[in-house]
């Protein structure tokens, strides 16, 4: 598939968004909102949750259902309020030592003034740092879209997957192809130029799995509930020490190798 | 009613030569003389510069390369450079990457969009980056990214302050998702000098934007910058587009973000370097 139809399949309307892959996958979801700093944000859905058994921390992005759904959540573009939601929910689950799986759908932060206002740089910057040593795993997956920073700050974490279809970029084709050539129409040379692909991440050692997308979707939640339960409970079992350090070692791989 | 360009300049050959002539009329070069972007003053380029390029009448702060930056906040002959032999390669084979490179090495004289080393101000030895904007306006791609995790990693592992200025576009398009990962490989840098007792100080300078203000410009302990600097995450454009109205006044620029608490201070260039070394004197450790 070429890469701008993976673009396409991304942000498919009616694909699954944040809130079925929590209610599907997980047990006894218990949302929590709010950042107890200026509001709720509803782009980002939080909340504790069982998983085979062990409670765990999920956060999500949600883009929405129907249209006043989608408006209420601004299509899954958080402000900064959002991060610091889900970042309120990991310091709980490092208190009490739960895991956090986090669900990115996201075409990005929001790009708006109180957005800006209310520092979102700041906002992403922070869980930037404070995810890389949160004393808990962190798993994420891409269900859908990760747009850039937006989902970079829900996606520090041991181990990033991402569904057959989804994209991880550092900024969206159409973005790349108007900054760079001021051609909006070169989109899809700028997605294949951008290496987007759950293909092409696990090629660059972004990502650790590629998740395959069956047929009939709802096959995907039992899988992933396997799954993510054989991982999370791995890495609990990990000394503190070694998941931090591991965590480190993702991140600083990525990028310059020589001496 | 008035004719359509009736006060049009007439487009012919005798207007081409007038102009020519009035070029070799002031008596002083082009090159010595920079016209203020903000009073629209003329200066002379060499009183700009012995003004830290500042304007005299304004106090217009023009942006400024890594080595003057570097010359102007470090004590004089203090600077050790660290890793300034990395250069960028076309990783993702993205189009026209290599030409970009190559214009941005010969506009700035760099060999990357990030200066790195250790010195000295007021005395106090420090690890300092200071950015480029005339490399591809200081885009964070892999290299970039590198240089800044190691210098923390060297600020830590020798329990030096690292004092950083940036100057940002943000993310570098071309090296693609590996340029979003150096988001998350710097903070990780910057959380462990942090965790260990040591002190960051970010000066933030005009333009500090995209991915670079989300990681390692907004997590110092103290943040500071330079008057009127553009300080944000998003373009304006972009918002503007989202919002669909035009922004306020003074939006996303330093004085906003003091005022909505995200900065520490403002501190003019002039007075930078005195402000560092008294913050530096202030976090010296206890013997």
């Amino acid at each position: 598939m070429e890469a701008y139809e993976r673009v396409l399949t991304a942000r498919a309307k009616g694909r699954p968004s944040g809130l079925s892959f929590i209610t599907n996958i997980f047990e006894d979801f218990v949302e929590f909102h709010g950042d107890r700093r200026f509001a709720d944000d509803k782009a980002i859905v939080a909340g504790i949750a069982r998983l085979c058994g062990m409670p765990v921390t999920v956060i999500a992005h949600e883009k929405g259902s129907d249209t006043q759904d989608k408006v209420e959540r601004n299509f899954g573009s958080a402000h900064p309020e959002g991060y610091r939601k889900a970042l309120r929910q990991m310091k709980l689950a490092e208190k009490f030592r739960r895991p956090v799986v986090c669900f990115i759908d996201t075409s990005g932060a929001f790009p708006g003034i109180g957005a800006e206002e209310r520092g979102q740089a700041q906002a992403i910057a922070e869980n930037l740092m404070e995810m890389m040593t949160l004393k808990t795993p962190i798993l994420a997956v891409l269900i859908g879209e990760g747009g850039s920073g937006g989902a970079l700050a829900l996606s520090v974490s041991d181990e990033v997957w991402m569904l057959q279809n989804t994209i991880y970029s550092v900024i969206s084709p159409e973005g790349c192809a108007s900054i760079l050539w001021k051609d909006v129409s070169r989109v899809k040379e700028a997605a294949e130029s951008l290496r987007l692909t759950a293909e092409d991440l696990l090629e660059l050692g972004v990502i650790e799995r590629i998740i395959e997308e069956p047929e009939d979707f709802s096959e995907i939640y039992g899988y992933l509930r396997e799954q993510m339960c054989e991982t999370v409970s791995k890495n609990m079992a990990l000394p503190v020490e070694t998941l931090l350090d591991n965590r480190y070692k993702r991140f600083r791989k990525l990028g310059v190798r020589e001496a | 009613m008035l004719e359509k360009g009736l006060f049009k300049k007439p487009n012919n050959p005798l207007e081409i030569h007038e102009k020519a002539v009035d070029a070799q009329q002031p008596s002083i070069p082009e090159e010595m003389c920079v016209s203020c972007p903000s009073c629209k003053e003329t200066l002379f380029a060499n009183e700009l510069e012995e003004n830290l390029s500042v304007c005299h009448s304004c106090g217009h702060h023009f942006r400024i390369g890594a080595r003057q930056r570097i010359d102007i906040m470090l004590d004089p002959d203090t600077f050790t450079e660290f890793y300034g032999h990395m250069v960028s390669t076309n990783i993702l084979r993205f189009p026209e990457y290599e030409k970009k490179l190559q214009k941005a090495a010969d506009a700035s004289g760099e060999k990357e969009a990030v200066v790195c080393g250790t010195g000295r101000i007021g005395g106090f030895s420090v690890a300092v980056f200071a950015m480029d904007h005339l490399f591809m306006m200081g885009s964070m791609g892999t290299v970039v990214g590198e240089k800044i995790t190691r210098i923390f990693e060297y600020a830590t592992e020798n329990r030096l302050p690292v004092v950083g200025f940036t100057v940002s576009g943000g993310a570098r398009m071309q090296e693609g998702i590996l340029s979003l990962m150096q988001m998350a490989k710097t903070s990780a840098a910057v959380k462990r000098h942090s965790d260990a007792g040591n002190l960051y100080i970010t000066v933030l300078t005009d333009p500090t934007s995209g991915g670079v203000t989300a990681s390692f410009a907004m997590e110092g302990d103290v943040i500071v910058s330079e008057p009127k600097a553009f300080i944000g995450f998003a373009g304006p454009v972009v918002i503007e587009q989202t919002m669909r109205q035009k922004l306020p006044e003074g939006f996303q620029r330093a004085e906003l973000l003091l005022e909505k608490g995200f900065v520490d201070d403002i501190v003019k260039r002039r007075d930078l370097k005195a402000y560092l070394a008294r913050l530096l004197d202030l976090h010296r450790r206890g013997t």
